[in-house]
């Protein structure tokens, strides 16, 4: 079966600082994965990858079997089209109403007309808990963990087949983050989509994946099934879980 | 410290950014003769860079056309050549003044505004948010700014030239002893299209100017508030400096022949 996502070799660096040194990675369609890691270790730069974002230096990126490593113009449009991404500050339009901002790709991506784009968006609002009359208001005025809600909304309104989640919790509270992981899972499970996602909150990668792989020196060191990573053997991966100071991770406190 | 290897870095960092204008400028203006058109947010541009610019650049206008006609007035006298003030006020402010001071004005208000509101979009992921919903940024919010900056900076200076040749009459009139007939006469009489035409492309350009280096500055925009701040200056003196050296080149051309 052809990989939902696949990377081969993708290797980043950002003058003489090597982020991604060979990142090899196969996504199942319809599987979960999270990528953990701590700060720094090229997680974002993995995802931004995939999205075209960034443009790596070596390796391919096959998004259904179809190379996307150097797609540009209309063609990476139309592989967007396949995507959805909620962004670790949210990262809506403030000019925009939040109803335009859940319809945006719908309407600019797509060219839908609004009127049936409000419609749609305001029924993925109600999705992810959100009321008609937040529609209506602007990003601004909405707490933390409503534009989370909202981001959510917008990376599902054009049911893509594919949705990256870049730190869905970073910055909530605990209750908070486990009302944004239990809404990852149901919409998720509710569009069958394949989905990406990196943290570094374990809480969330136990509850949002069913694969995990963990990044470190620009490599993936170990990937798994979500129930084996309490076995893996692997201590880089034993003292990342655990949170533990003392082990074979060094992290550089001078930048 | 090696002084040679601190000019080359220098000269390489120089060369770098001009790279970067220039691949920026070429996609900018690729992004605007290909569909799609987003007509509603050039007219939202119109707007706020043309019709909000109108009363700093007529108020500004209308100064420069006053202290004109007193300068004229003043300068002439020594050669007992007082009665030139309308055809020198005329021709200074559509040739020169009033797309000039039209641009800063507008470099002022509009590319610090864009360069501000782009620049908060890259640093919170905005503008990865507009690719990933399958929309080109360059396309979004370049093109629009650009071609309203183009379209109503002509209409802003022919406004602004009014203005200012209505304050040098003001001044001219009230204070020096001119006839209103004699000097909208003189006025009339003197201006010709050609000085009013030049005066109009320049400002064209002017806008193309502003509106670039609003932009650009904003996606090249880096790390935080600071990063915006920075880029909010840079684009506003940038564009002061390319708006007096294009001037400069124009003016060579266009009245060459």
């Amino acid at each position: 079966m052809t990989a939902k996502i696949e990377l081969k070799g993708v290797k980043k660096r950002f003058g003489p600082k090597v982020v991604l040194d060979g990142v090899d990675l196969r996504i199942e369609p319809g599987s979960s994965l999270v990528i953990i890691g701590g700060s720094g270790t090229g997680k974002s730069v993995t995802l931004k990858s995939v999205l075209g974002l960034i443009r790596p230096d070596e390796g391919t990126i096959t998004v259904d079997g179809e190379d996307v490593t150097h797609l540009t113009g209309s063609a990476r449009d139309r592989v967007m089209r396949k995507f959805g991404m909620l962004f670790q500050g949210g990262a809506l339009f403030d000019s925009l109403a939040v109803w335009e901002n859940v319809a945006f790709g719908l309407i600019q991506g797509r060219g839908m007309a609004r009127g049936k784009a409000r419609d749609i968006a305001i029924e993925k609002l109600a999705k992810v808990g959100l009321s008609e009359d937040v529609a209506f208001l602007s990003p601004a005025e909405l707490s933390g963990g409503m534009q989370k809600r909202v981001g959510l909304a917008r990376a599902i309104a054009a049911d893509p087949d594919i949705i990256f989640f870049d730190e869905p919790t970073t910055g909530l509270d605990p209750i908070m983050a486990d009302i944004i992981n239990e809404l990852i899972v149901s919409t998720v499970k509710d569009v069958g989509a394949t989905t990406l996602s990196i943290t570094h909150d374990m809480a969330s990668a136990r509850k949002i994946s069913d694969r995990i792989a963990m990044l470190y020196g620009g490599k993936i060191i170990w990937q798994g099934p979500t129930d084996q990573i309490d076995h893996s053997g692997n201590p880089y991966v034993e003292q990342f879980i655990h949170g533990r100071a003392e082990g074979p991770i060094k992290m550089a406190v001078k930048a | 410290m090696n002084i040679f290897a601190a000019i080359g870095r220098a000269a390489m960092a120089l060369l770098a950014a001009i790279g970067r204008l220039a691949i920026f400028t070429g996609r900018a203006l690729a992004a605007v003769v290909s569909p799609p058109v987003y007509g509603r947010l050039f007219l939202q541009q119109v707007l706020r860079i043309g019709y909000f610019s109108l009363p700093v650049v007529g108020l500004t206008a209308f100064f420069t056309g006053g202290v004109l006609a007193l300068q004229i007035y003043m300068g002439g006298n020594r050669y007992g050549a007082e009665a030139i003030v309308p055809q020198i006020v005329v021709l200074g402010i559509t040739r020169e003044l009033g797309p000039v001071i039209a641009g800063l004005m507008v470099a002022g208000r509009v590319a610090a505004a864009i360069a501000a509101e782009i620049g908060t979009m890259k640093v919170t992921e905005q503008i990865d948010a507009l690719t990933t919903l399958a929309t080109n940024p360059i396309k979004y919010l370049v093109v629009p700014r650009l071609l309203a900056a183009i379209v109503t900076m002509p209409i802003l200076t022919a406004v602004g030239d009014s203005i200012g040749v209505f304050g040098g009459y003001i001044v001219a009139t009230e204070n020096l002893g001119f006839t209103s007939s004699t000097y909208l006469k003189n006025t009339v009489d003197f201006a010709t299209n050609q000085d009013i035409g030049s005066g109009l492309i320049k400002a064209a350009v002017f806008g193309f100017i502003i509106a670039l280096m609003g932009c650009y500055n904003g996606f090249h925009s880096r790390g935080g508030a600071q990063g915006v701040g920075a880029a909010t200056t840079s684009a506003v003196v940038s564009s002061c400096i390319l708006i007096l050296a294009a001037d400069f080149v124009l003016t060579a051309v266009l009245f060459h022949s």
